[in-house]
């Protein structure tokens, strides 16, 4: 298997806030430690961050509030200027683009949805997804159009005339949705986009997420501060904190071997078998496969059903349908008894 | 451990509290010393030199005659600019003007023959009553309709017009202006770094002084009257500019930039209507201010309902300036529910879809179609051009009478009560401030500067101070600080309680709050005519119309800060049981008191602005000097005894800023994000 292009890679970034953050770290060589910044009286919010997302993959930062999650995703986009490093977008160095360029960029590759939604106010419901069209200069019948296709596509066709202030959170987030993807963003930035809603409505609009993804299958940096959010919806998830990356995998590799005791805390409550997929706890095939199947990506939870048909075993297949290995039922049963 | 670490720096505050009483008391003991016993020894310290006097005033007139004679810019000379400007106000005034007073003229002078009259009465009438409909509904228009009929009844109308010609020019420049200006400041930091100290400056200094240099630049008339509204009602709004846009979240900062907006659409697309309701506060606020200013502008020609106002001040004419001066109620309470409800209706309902031009814009028609009717009609019926003034009601002669009927029978009792806090309180206060020595004074400024913030202020208030004896005026200035001490002594005494028992009332408070609100809408002029009515000219007259003028915030503030006030450390102090009592005194008023302060803070801005105007009525004061200056058009004198008066407002201002800060440090409020 050929690895997959990487869309978006930084390299070694930093952000330090605070008069001569550039100089400081030029002094220190580029690598200073938690104790030299505070006693600099400079805060920082990424320390040396390399990471890369991978096309039409869902990239997840995890982090609790202030562990820089939200300047690092706003760094990647510039809206924030790193103090250090390299962020190559397609193999452009954005760090380098001039401002015309940035703008350029942000207006067709790149879509942000925000956590507390920021619709303008003034704006009917069409009109804010249409905006980022209108600031391109499109014309009103074809930016109508689009604008109407993406509200159509998150479920609130009939609610283009309405106002922002006259739709329920769950609704205000899907026209930041619909806003973010009518450019057709290459890059879909997703800042915490369901932490101010409701635990029930912030359940449905995750699988409103993955409908989407399945239909889209665009470029994602997700940003959250809930582990579970997390686990459900990331391909891999990079875990932060005090400004640095801690561990960063698939959220099987994190809940299976985390890399701290930081880390450790996060994984103990989640259900082991949501999250380890069958192509982790298979055995070889031992030549006498049986009839019933299950997917190598499909989590231990989602294949235990199958069993309860009497199975003993189960026939694990890769991405073309071929045989890969088999699934017993002692082994699923032994790693759901631990948790 | 946190707990024990909070008691601990708790009673270290507390130690460093009373070191600080203690020094304090050591240097007021030092400072009464100096004054008892220092005369002799350095009678410099008591009456300023007069050979060190600065001559500030002689150095601002001779500038200003520079600038009208020699200033040049290259290209253009300083008089072709002002001309520039004035040219620029006066066709909008024009065109205004005969639009709502005196019809379009053609012609010189006297002899101007009138080719087309103003809009009917009417019409102007059904105008913003249909606005008031269009924004607030019926009850909004009803009250509106009342206000103008009231104009027209009581005989004010042509006043009335020339004033809102006025405002109509003021407003749509003050706020265009403001809002360039605040962008400017909101994008540029060096130019905001600029502007705050100068913001402050203008927030400051009597409305009078710049009134002097504005006749001399734009010579006497309402164009002059326009430039200085302009500059009176046009801060604010870039101060409301500059702090919506700062509210704007972030985030919706963040999406314009992510959808890639460039800098303008950034500014007018983004930023400027998500800021509109904050802005339209600052609207609300032109207005208001402009209107103020327009009244006292009357002294340097401004016309209209001011004119009348200072016209039947002078001649101690009541009725006819009660008249006007009700007519400035009505006017200003129109505009101001006018204004507040269009700010508010956008906020709140939406735009019709409705096509065609009629559908869209029935308001507009309909406005359209009374003035074009009643236009036609009025060439036939004179009645509907002009309110007849068969119909027209003058109560003057009543009001003259019952001012008449009070003196007659209540004058003794009156004069009493004059005199009597005349003499054992105005006028030995009034004694005691004069005999203070000014370099003492200046030195226990400056010490509680240091005591309060630091050196910084300490350095502020002694120079500001220095340079009010410096100029030559300290006992000018000693005797506002007395007016404006026994004022804001009274207007506390009266403000602070009924702020008290209202924060626990609501219903009490509803109709305070309607009456602050009302009487805050009214221009400072109005409030010197009952003043002048009943007590005649002099300080306790100032007094009254100063005390009347400055209560309104510190009711405010005090309901706001007992309002603010943690609901759970009450419900504490009751599940303690505590008594009513001591829950005020032990609870809310502690924990209020940063806030009344504040308040106690606005007071003596409003005494000292109003303290000004009360020039008309004979005080011997700063204001005093200012109104002197005005008269006879000497822009220096009036410029620095109008700084005098802003920099006592910025010493008054910046100690107890500092000493509220003080106080919320001390109970542990965070300080509000400003």
């Amino acid at each position: 298997m050929s690895p997959p292009e990487a869309k978006l890679v930084c390299r070694n970034i930093w952000k330090l806030f605070g008069q001569g953050a550039h100089e400081f770290l030029e002094k220190t060589g580029g690598n200073p430690t938690l104790e030299q910044i505070s006693t600099e009286g400079l805060v920082s919010a990424a320390r040396n961050v390399s990471l890369s997302v991978n096309e039409g993959e869902i990239f997840v930062i995890m982090g609790l509030s202030g562990s820089g999650k939200s300047t690092l995703v706003r760094c990647l986009s510039r809206l924030v200027e790193p103090t250090a490093g390299e962020i190559l977008f397609h193999g452009e160095n954005l760090l380098a683009a001039d401002e015309k360029r940035m703008i350029e960029i942000r207006r067709h590759k790149m879509g942000m949805v925000f956590q507390h939604f920021a619709l303008l106010p003034h704006m009917t419901v069409l009109a804010n997804v249409a905006f980022p069209l209108e600031v391109q200069g499109v014309d009103r019948a074809t930016r109508e159009d689009r604008a109407r296709k993406m509200i159509s596509l998150v479920g609130l066709t009939g609610r283009e005339d309405s106002y922002p202030r006259q739709l329920s959170g769950g609704q205000q987030q899907r026209v930041g949705i619909a806003r973010s993807l009518a450019v057709e963003p290459e890059l879909w930035f997703l800042d915490e986009p369901f932490s101010a809603l409701d635990p029930l409505i912030r359940r449905e609009m995750q699988d409103e997420f993955i409908r989407l993804q399945s239909v889209l299958r665009k470029t994602i940096v997700f940003i959250t501060h809930d582990f579970d959010e997390a686990i459900r919806l990331a391909d891999r998830i990079a875990i932060m904190k005090d400004g640095e990356i801690v561990q960063a995998g698939t959220p099987e590799d994190i809940v299976l071997n985390p890399a701290t005791e930081y880390v450790e805390e996060f994984t103990r409550a989640v259900p082991r078998a949501k999250v380890v997929r069958a192509g982790s706890v298979m055995t070889r095939d031992d030549g006498d496969a049986p009839e019933a199947a299950v997917s190598a990506r499909a989590t231990i939870a989602e294949a235990a059903p199958l069993f309860l048909q009497g199975a003993e075993r189960l026939r694990v297949t890769g991405e073309s349908g071929e045989t890969i290995g088999v699934l017993r039922r002692d082994d699923v049963i032994e790693l759901m008894m631990r948790g | 451990m946190a707990d024990v670490a909070a008691t601990r720096s708790g009673s270290v505050t507390t130690t460093t509290a009373w070191r600080g009483l203690v020094v304090f008391v050591l240097a007021l003991a030092a400072f009464i010393l100096f004054w008892k016993f220092g005369e002799d020894i350095a009678p410099w310290a008591f009456e300023y030199p007069k050979k060190q006097i600065i001559p500030a005033a002689r150095w601002i007139s001779d500038f200003t005659k520079w600038l009208l004679n020699d200033a040049t810019f290259g290209l253009f000379t300083f008089t072709d600019l002002t001309r520039f400007i004035a040219a620029v106000i006066d066709f909008p005034y024009k065109v205004a003007l005969s639009l709502l007073a005196s019809g379009l003229m053609s012609g010189p002078g006297s002899s101007a023959v009138q080719l087309l009259p103003p809009i009917s009465w009417i019409a102007v009438t059904a105008i913003v009553t249909l606005m008031g409909l269009y924004a607030g509904g019926r009850r909004l228009a009803l009250i509106v309709a009342l206000c103008f009929l009231f104009i027209a009844v009581f005989g004010q109308w042509t006043s009335a017009m020339v004033t809102l010609a006025s405002i109509l020019v003021a407003v749509p420049l003050g706020v265009v202006g403001g809002l360039l200006l605040g962008i400017a400041a909101y994008r540029w930091r060096w130019l905001e770094r600029a502007l705050l100290p100068i913001l402050d400056l203008m927030q400051t200094i009597p409305v009078f002084a710049y009134l002097v240099p504005i006749l001399f630049l734009f010579g006497f008339g309402a164009t002059a009257a326009v430039v200085a509204t302009l500059i009176y009602a046009m801060p604010p709004m870039t101060r409301v500019t500059m702090l919506a846009l700062r509210q704007v979240p972030s985030e919706v900062r963040d999406l314009g930039n992510m959808i890639g907006c460039t800098r303008r659409q950034m500014t007018w697309r983004v930023l400027v209507p998500t800021a509109k309701e904050s802005l339209m506060v600052g609207v609300n606020q032109v207005i208001m201010l402009s209107l103020n200013m327009v009244i006292i502008a009357s002294m340097i020609g401004a016309g209209g309902l001011g004119y009348d106002v200072l016209a039947a001040l002078r001649r101690l004419d009541f009725g006819a300036g009660l008249e006007a001066g009700l007519a400035i109620v009505a006017l200003a309470i129109a505009l101001d529910r006018l204004s507040q409800a269009f700010a508010n209706r956008n906020a709140a309902t939406d735009e019709t879809q409705a096509r065609g031009f009629m559908a869209r814009h029935p308001y507009l028609l309909a406005a359209l179609g009374f003035v074009v009717l009643t236009g036609v009609a009025g060439l036939f019926v004179p009645a509907i051009q002009a309110y007849p003034e068969a119909l027209q009601v003058s109560t003057g002669t009543f009001w003259s009478r019952v001012v008449e009927w009070i003196n007659v029978n209540f004058f003794d009792t009156l004069e009493a009560i004059k005199n009597t806090l005349l003499i054992q309180l105005l006028v030995p206060f009034k004694r005691f401030l004069l005999s203070l020595p000014w370099a003492g004074v200046v030195a226990l400024l400056a010490f509680a500067g240091f005591l309060l913030r630091g050196p910084k202020l300490a350095l502020l208030v002694a120079a500001l101070a220095a340079l009010i004896a410096a100029t030559g005026q300290w006992e000018k200035a000693m005797i506002t600080v007395y007016l404006c001490g026994i004022s804001v002594m009274f207007a506390g005494l009266i403000g602070i309680p009924v702020g008290i028992l209202s924060a626990e009332r609501d219903r009490l408070w509803r109709w305070v709050k309607l009456a602050i609100d009302t009487l805050q809408t009214l221009p400072s002029f109005v409030y010197l005519m009952p003043a002048v009515m009943l007590f005649r000219v002099g300080d306790f007259t100032a007094m009254i119309a100063v005390v009347a003028y400055a209560v309104a915030p510190a009711i405010r503030y005090t309901v706001l800060g007992i309002n603010r006030v943690d609901p759970r450390l009450v419900e504490a102090g009751k599940a303690m049981g505590c008594t009513e009592w001591q829950l005020l005194t032990r609870i809310k008023l502690k924990l209020a008191l940063p806030e009344i302060m504040l308040g106690v803070n606005q007071t003596i801005m409003f005494a000292l602005s109003m303290l000004v105007i009360t020039a008309l009525v004979g005080t011997r004061d700063l204001g005093q000097e200012v109104y002197i200056a005005l008269t006879k058009a000497d822009p220096g004198r009036g410029l620095v005894a109008g700084l005098a008066v802003a920099f006592i407002a910025i010493i008054a201002d910046r100690l107890i800023s500092a000493g509220a800060a003080r106080a919320r440090a001390r109970l542990g409020i965070a300080e509000e994000p400003s």
